[in-house]
């Protein structure tokens, strides 16, 4: 194939081009003005630095608008009314029945303390957990990378691969967590089921969701652990002070914005969690396990209440937007101290 | 020779125009119906059958299949959408209050009557069941296609071992037989529970306790039609008040929940088909509850198929023998482009021929003429069974918004049987409760 001398100057000036662009960006900028077209360059030249800036994020203000703003907008409308998505007959404006509905409905407020034990207990045992293992992780050992990559796999694995297997795990005839209990303890294996029994299935899934994400917990702590000066340590052993005194005084301070965060994070994923306890248990026995990201589907996909699931999807996002903005601003006095 | 090539000519051309002038076979002209149904052992029953369809009228024919979990969701979705894909269906029998109001489905009463099709050749509970909208009334909407109710298989070969039956008779005073009464089921399955069998523990019954979409509503309501439970007054519609939460009802729920804490193989906490065919397959349960659809699958299977499989109706109580309507009726799509070709097929579907042959293949018909015929009884082993069942059958309600009402007893059920939640009393006062919100919502006096 044999190249056009047109092309080939034009390779060439490109080739130019970027090897002087490094040093003289001046010029890069020049040659690019030489090459816009004139009649999109007479039309860009007219423009302010105000337009121009518009030019650039109206493409993102629009698909934000078309895929968040517009759908909180039109779920906000509907949950004023009776909409059910399987019947094909108009909705009625209802005000406040379907907010009322749910606030007053028992089940609905057991379903929240389902998971705010849920969210409470899958948080504290994260962060004890993984700030221990950031802890040991932060020291240099041998074979140190090879037990990080170990620790951290749970954390890379999809939520459905890590829900089908622990069920496999569980099972009580041929699972071996039955077994390897049975073993330790002289318990019949199929004596008892993880997922099954109505007192140890809500601590199951803090099991799983604790095996799963203490990795991403450990990996913020130990980036704040990693974060804290090695002479404020050196001046703390010049004073003599012990390792716990350093612990208190030196690393759970630096640290504490970091874990904050991650409890930040950990929180609005567990009380939005749905897919692992979904494999793992379905919300039950009973409603044992029924979070209310749970009993949202089931209004809204199960039961197809469009309006009704509407209003509780706001009602969830307003606590969560809440107590996240309380806790931010916490978060930023403790960074502030 | 010039004689010959003009007659060959001749003969040529007017075949070719004989060609272009007759009528093209439905298949060179690209002709197809899709039938959208369940994905289970019927289904690939009903692909056999209907290659006789095809060959009858070149129209081909494509299948969608969908697992149970997902069957009532994904239908029920593409309806309402008024979607193109589905021109038959075989729909569930609680749709038809919703597919008859919305106009999903078709009229067939015009059709039924063009084409001599009479509902009175049809067994009287697959009718009422799969057919009619509203409830006892001449407005048909679908054509019965697979009949079917809730059963019972059991371990025939451990009931026959000589040391099992002496040791129970001793128990029990009795023989070991397959239980006909609610009490003896119960007496049976605490009996084998624990015992070693075959090396192996077993246990005395597998009974349905999902908890996602209709598993434990369609196991317990066998139980508790027997002791007394009504959807509503017999004399007021929609009154469910004392019907729904009888002292019999309530009766009814505890004796399901006392068969489910004493006999279930562990683990079955939310359970539906599969599960029990699994633990009845490996030979961890003497008694299994599950549709009669597959029944032939099972009197087939290799380890506990043949002389080692036995079968028996509902157990009854003390209100009567009840047994949980299954299966579905097949309705022409309202939304199909290929209306006169799903008629050709429900035309074809009901003739007594065919549907001999649909039972045949491991489909159960509905059309007396197979049912009642002086052989069937002796035709499968579970024949018997299967035609005294379809002469008890009661089904859940079909309102349009049977889904809801499906859910409440879903969750109050499962709370109460599995779960441990307050009394069977308490459990149905709540579902009384959430009943008369649902049928509120509707519109419905009571």
């Amino acid at each position: 194939m044999t190249t056009s001398p047109a092309r080939s100057a034009g390779e060439d000036t490109d080739r130019e081009m970027f090897m002087t662009a490094s040093n003289q960006p001046e010029i890069l900028v020049e040659r690019v003005v030489a090459r816009t077209p004139r009649r999109t360059a007479a039309r860009l030249r007219g423009l302010s630095d105000r337009s121009i800036v518009w030019f650039f994020i109206t493409p993102t203000i629009v698909l934000l608008l078309a895929i968040n703003v517009f759908p909180l907008i039109w779920a906000i409308r509907l949950s004023f009314t009776n909409f059910m998505s399987n019947l094909p007959r108009p909705s009625r404006f209802i005000g406040l029945d379907n907010y009322s509905d749910i606030l007053t409905d028992e089940d609905v407020w057991e379903h929240l303390q389902v998971t705010a034990q849920f969210v409470v207990s899958t948080i504290a045992l994260q962060v004890l957990i993984g700030l221990g293992l950031a802890l040991l992780i932060n020291r240099q050992f041998r074979g140190h990378s090879f037990w990080t990559t170990i620790i951290l796999l749970p954390m890379m694995l999809s939520p459905a691969v890590v829900g089908n297997f622990w069920t496999l795990l569980f099972q009580p005839q041929i699972g071996p967590f039955n077994y390897l209990v049975g073993f330790f303890t002289g318990l019949a294996p199929s004596s008892f089921s993880m997922i099954g029994d109505v007192a140890l299935a809500p601590w199951t899934i803090v099991l799983v969701d604790t095996w799963m994400w203490t990795p991403y917990v450990m990996l913020i702590c130990l980036a704040g652990l990693r974060s804290i000066p090695d002479y404020i340590y050196e001046a703390a052993e010049v004073d003599r002070a012990s390792p716990l005194r350093q612990f208190w005084s030196i690393t759970l301070p630096m640290v504490l914005p970091f874990l904050m965060l991650a409890v930040l994070f950990r929180a609005i994923e567990a009380f939005k969690m749905f897919d692992l306890v979904n494999l793992l248990t379905s919300g039950g026995p009973g409603s044992t396990t029924e979070l209310v990201s749970i009993t949202l589907k089931r209004a809204a996909f199960e039961k197809w209440r469009t309006g009704y699931s509407s209003a509780f999807a706001i009602i969830l996002f307003v606590t969560v937007f809440g107590a996240a903005n309380i806790y931010v601003k916490a978060l930023n006095k403790v960074k502030q101290r | 020779m010039m004689t010959w090539h003009k007659t060959s000519l001749t003969a040529a051309l007017a075949l070719s125009i004989a060609g272009l002038l007759a009528p093209e076979p439905a298949a060179a002209q690209g002709k197809s119906l899709t039938l959208c149904w369940a994905a289970w052992d019927p289904a690939n029953a009903l692909v056999e059958l209907s290659k006789d369809f095809t060959k009858q009228t070149s129209i081909d024919m494509k299948f969608e299949f969908v697992p149970w979990t997902s069957y009532a969701d994904h239908f029920i979705n593409l309806l309402n959408s008024h979607s193109k894909e589905c021109d038959l269906i075989i729909g569930d029998s609680q749709w038809i209050g919703g597919a008859a109001e919305n106009h999903w489905y078709v009229k067939l009463n015009d059709f039924f009557d063009k084409e001599h099709i009479s509902m009175g050749d049809f067994v009287p509970a697959t009718v009422l069941g799969y057919s009619e909208w509203p409830k006892n009334s001449p407005n048909y909407w679908a054509l019965p296609a697979m009949a079917d109710a809730v059963g019972w298989t059991y371990r025939k070969d451990w009931f026959a071992k000589p040391e099992l039956r002496a040791e129970f008779k001793k128990q029990y005073n009795r023989e070991l037989e397959a239980p006909k009464t609610w009490d003896e089921l119960i007496q049976v399955a605490k009996f084998f529970t624990g015992k070693e069998i075959d090396g192996k523990k077993v246990y005395g019954a597998y009974i349905f306790t999902e908890r996602g979409s209709e598993g434990i509503t369609m196991g317990v309501t066998n139980a508790m039609y027997g002791y007394g439970f009504q959807y509503d007054d017999p004399k007021k519609a929609y009154s469910m008040a004392g019907f729904v939460n009888s002292p019999g009802a309530v009766k009814g729920l505890e004796v399901y929940k006392e068969l489910y804490k004493c006999c279930q193989p562990p683990g079955l906490t939310n359970a539906y088909m599969q599960e029990g065919l699994d633990a009845f397959k490996s030979g961890q349960a003497a008694m299994q509850m599950n549709w009669f659809a597959f029944f032939p699958g099972l009197y087939k299977d290799p380890n506990v198929g043949g002389d080692k499989i036995g079968f028996f109706v509902n157990p009854a109580g003390p209100a009567g023998k009840f047994s949980q309507l299954g299966g579905q009726g097949i309705s022409v799509v309202a939304f199909s482009d290929h209306q006169d070709d799903a008629l050709k097929y429900v035309k074809w579907y009901a003739q007594p021929a065919v549907q001999q042959k649909w039972w045949e293949l491991g489909g159960y018909s509905a059309l007396k003429a197979v049912v009642d015929a002086p052989g069937f009884p002796k035709s499968a082993p579970f024949a018997p069974q299967f035609l005294e069942t379809m002469g008890i059958v009661k089904d859940f309600w079909a309102e349009p918004l049977y889904v809801d009402l499906l859910l409440d007893m879903q969750k109050r059920v499962h709370d109460y049987v599995v779960a441990d939640k307050g009394t069977a009393k308490e459990a149905l006062d709540l579902l009384v409760k959430d009943w008369v919100k649902v049928f509120k919502q509707e519109g419905k006096e009571m």
